[in-house]
């Protein structure tokens, strides 16, 4: 028989393991809980609550609560307008949301949809407060407003009557609804968040590949300098990276403008006249230039890192045995920097399509990305459904860059400065 | 590409003398716009450019009226004040909620290690216009939103995934024999805590909490949805400085904080090289 082995107080080792490292892993757990509270309620929560908001529908429900189930019994495919009870419902829900001040805000709601319905609501909940035991609420209200006596007006109605929707979604991305029911694109007019998404994907993607050109051979150089001097040349790139963000763009602009710094110098060198000054800010140049700028030390860094990595030998070993130096260079040191590479992409595609404030500031209308108008629905149109929807879409195509950067670079290695 | 072996052919001369141009050319590209601000500021005529007479270093065309304005003026007054309260409070809060999950984060029993650390340091992956937007909508839902205590949560939540990542940085290397041996020379787990592990880590807390601090004191998307006039930071201010009336007082501000960063860069690298001396690690 094996004798267990027990600690001074007779308790066998392997309960007394068990429990310290239990005890041990709740310290642990417990060192990390205030934090992860914290984040819960400050940063997740409202995330959260953005989501939600991208799809709640529930204003059309609560506020229409009378008429909404009578809806749902309403054949919308007979062509018919629905029977006198639906009208007479709408009318007191009118009434009720007239008292409590909903209804306004429901015709804006509505208005997204379709154009005056803001109108429409407003003018019907001012008159519907004198109807009083009309024989006929179809009648009264069809006076007040020949809107109500159009299908398209209904349906609508009926079709946003649940509680959630999916109609933001559909408006990120240039589609509705038609008035026969069917998920159409816009008129081609209408259509602008399509290209937005384009047009932010496609310059995040352009100032990612200049930082690339430009972040290469600066990296390539600081790292096979002496240290002495590459930590002397290394502050170049983390000055700017230090430096406030609002100052490296009014830099930009006191560079880039009409009457700025290098017009000024091309009018000097007479390679301009001075009625020909290039529009080089409020445009798609003003918003490429300034952001690889920002954007450039964070190529560089990962770059640098990578390329430290790679043992010189590995270089002479290859000219040792007949490789010229740009055969050497191509086959052997390229691949070994293309983890760098791609995790400098990632890093500075995620940062640039969520941009707001350089584009906001040097973009003009040609050069601003989906977050100013995510900005725009929350501060000023007040369309907030489609800001968070747009919102949710732009944070789908963040996390997934993300995935990949961790499978990549693994989010633990992740450094700064 | 430190130095041209003697063997060197003429094109590969040519070749190594372009490619130090073009790395000069980035370098250029890098730093000349930040350089630029600093003589514009101290421009006398109200524009963003160099005047005929700053060209020919006229003294006339030089004054220091957009310090003055500045020094002068209560909106940036208020500015410096509130960029500095909520930047003090916010690397409060994050530096230490930071320090205590890294603690957690390091040890070895650490359960669902990735995951957690994925949720910890999300706000800093966000895009911040998505941060601000939700904010914006809880922070009105509870009350928070146009208060000072809401606009420091706010910073503090986007600044704690960068002092988990500093102070966990630190603790990579760090060695559990010391408090072993600690706890073998009859050691307390809070006296070895405080005589082992603090002296350990305070580099790597004190640049997180640098790193805290700039990322409030440079933050300007969620101020602006989360906050209200009252909270009108520096960024915020020459935000809207350069959109409303633009003057060369917002390039005077910069060119201070330009100053600023480069104070914090020598802090931070100073703080790098005493903590590789500390962990004995010599600088490769």
């Amino acid at each position: 028989m094996t004798q267990v082995l027990t600690t001074a107080d007779g308790v066998p080792l392997k309960t007394s393991l068990h429990r310290t490292l239990r005890r041990r892993k709740i310290t642990a757990l417990l060192l990390v809980a205030p934090l992860f509270v914290f984040i819960l309620i400050t940063f997740l929560f409202p995330i959260a609550d953005m989501l939600v908001r991208s799809f709640d529908n529930s204003l059309v429900p609560n506020v229409l609560h009378r008429t909404v189930p009578l809806l749902a019994k309403w054949d919308e495919k007979s062509g018919q307008l629905p029977g006198e009870k639906v009208f007479a419902a709408l009318a007191q829900d009118f009434k009720e949301g007239q008292k409590n001040f909903t209804i306004n805000r429901l015709g804006k709601r509505l208005n997204y949809e379709k154009s005056g319905m803001s109108s429409l609501f407003r003018k019907t909940a001012r008159k519907v407060k004198r109807l009083k035991e009309v024989p006929s609420y179809k009648q009264a209200l069809l006076k007040i407003d020949k809107k109500w006596g159009r299908h398209d007006v209904w349906f609508l109605l009926k079709l946003q009557s649940g509680s959630v929707t999916p109609t933001y979604f559909y408006a990120a991305v240039d589609a509705h609804i038609d008035d026969t029911g069917k998920l159409t694109m816009k008129p081609e007019k209408q259509q602008i968040y399509l290209n937005l998404f384009v047009r932010t994907l496609m310059l995040s993607l352009l100032i990612t590949v200049i930082t690339i050109i430009l972040g290469y051979p600066v990296a390539y150089l600081l790292a096979t300098l002496p240290t002495k001097k590459s930590n002397l040349l290394i502050i170049l790139v983390l000055l700017p990276f230090w430096t406030s963000l609002l100052v490296r763009t009014s830099a930009w602009i006191a560079l880039l403008q009409r009457e700025g710094v290098i017009n000024d110098l091309l009018v000097w060198m007479n390679i301009i006249s001075t009625d020909n000054r290039l529009q080089m800010i409020h445009n798609q140049i003003g918003t490429v230039v300034a952001m690889s700028h920002v954007l450039l030390p964070f190529m560089v860094l990962p770059l640098f890192s990578v390329m430290k990595t790679i043992p010189p030998s590995y270089m002479r070993a290859a000219q040792s045995m007949g490789a010229t130096p740009y055969l050497a260079f191509a086959r052997i040191y390229f691949p070994n920097t293309i983890p760098g590479i791609g995790a400098g992409s990632i890093l500075v595609f995620i940062l640039a399509i969520g941009y707001y404030i350089t584009p906001a500031l040097v973009g003009g209308t040609q050069g601003t990305f989906i977050s100013n108008f995510i900005a725009y629905h929350i501060s000023n149109s007040l369309n907030w459904g489609l800001g968070a929807a747009l919102g949710a879409i732009l944070l789908a195509i963040v996390l997934v860059l993300y995935v990949i950067y961790d499978k990549m670079v693994g989010i633990n290695n992740m450094k700064l400065g | 590409m430190a130095a041209l072996p003697p063997y060197a052919s003429p094109l590969d001369k040519i070749w190594h003398y372009t490619f130090l141009l073009i790395c000069g050319l980035v370098f250029f590209f890098l730093i000349f716009p930040i350089i630029v601000i600093i003589p514009l500021s101290f421009n006398a005529s109200p524009y963003f450019n160099f005047t005929a007479k700053m060209l020919a270093l006229d003294p006339d065309g030089y004054s220091l009226r957009w310090y003055q304005d500045f020094f002068t003026n209560s909106n940036w007054h208020s500015a410096v004040r509130n960029s500095f309260v909520i930047a003090f409070f916010s690397t409060l809060i994050s530096t230490f909620l930071g320090t205590l999950a890294a603690l957690g984060l390091s040890r070895e029993e650490f359960p669902f290690r990735t995951t957690i650390t994925g949720i910890l340091i999300s706000p800093m992956i966000v895009p911040l216009i998505i941060s601000a937007a939700g904010m914006f909508f809880f922070y009105s839902r509870i009350g928070l939103q146009g208060t000072f205590p809401g606009v420091i949560l706010a910073h503090a939540a986007l600044a704690t995934p960068f002092v988990v990542i500093t102070v966990t940085a630190t603790l990579v290397g760090f060695d559990n024999s010391l408090l072993r041996a600690a706890a073998s020379l009859g050691a307390s787990p809070t006296r070895s805590f405080f005589q082992i592990t603090v002296p350990i880590i305070t580099p790597g807390v004190i640049s997180g909490a640098l790193f805290a601090f700039i990322t409030s004191y440079d933050e300007v998307v969620v101020i602006m949805f989360v906050g209200s006039v009252e909270q009108r930071t520096i960024p915020w201010q020459m935000f809207s400085g350069i959109r409303e009336q633009i003057s060369p007082t917002i390039l005077a501000v910069a060119t201070m904080l330009i100053i600023f960063s480069i104070m914090l860069l020598s802090l931070i690298e100073l703080l790098r090289r005493r903590n590789e001396r500390l962990r004995g690690i010599t600088p490769s």
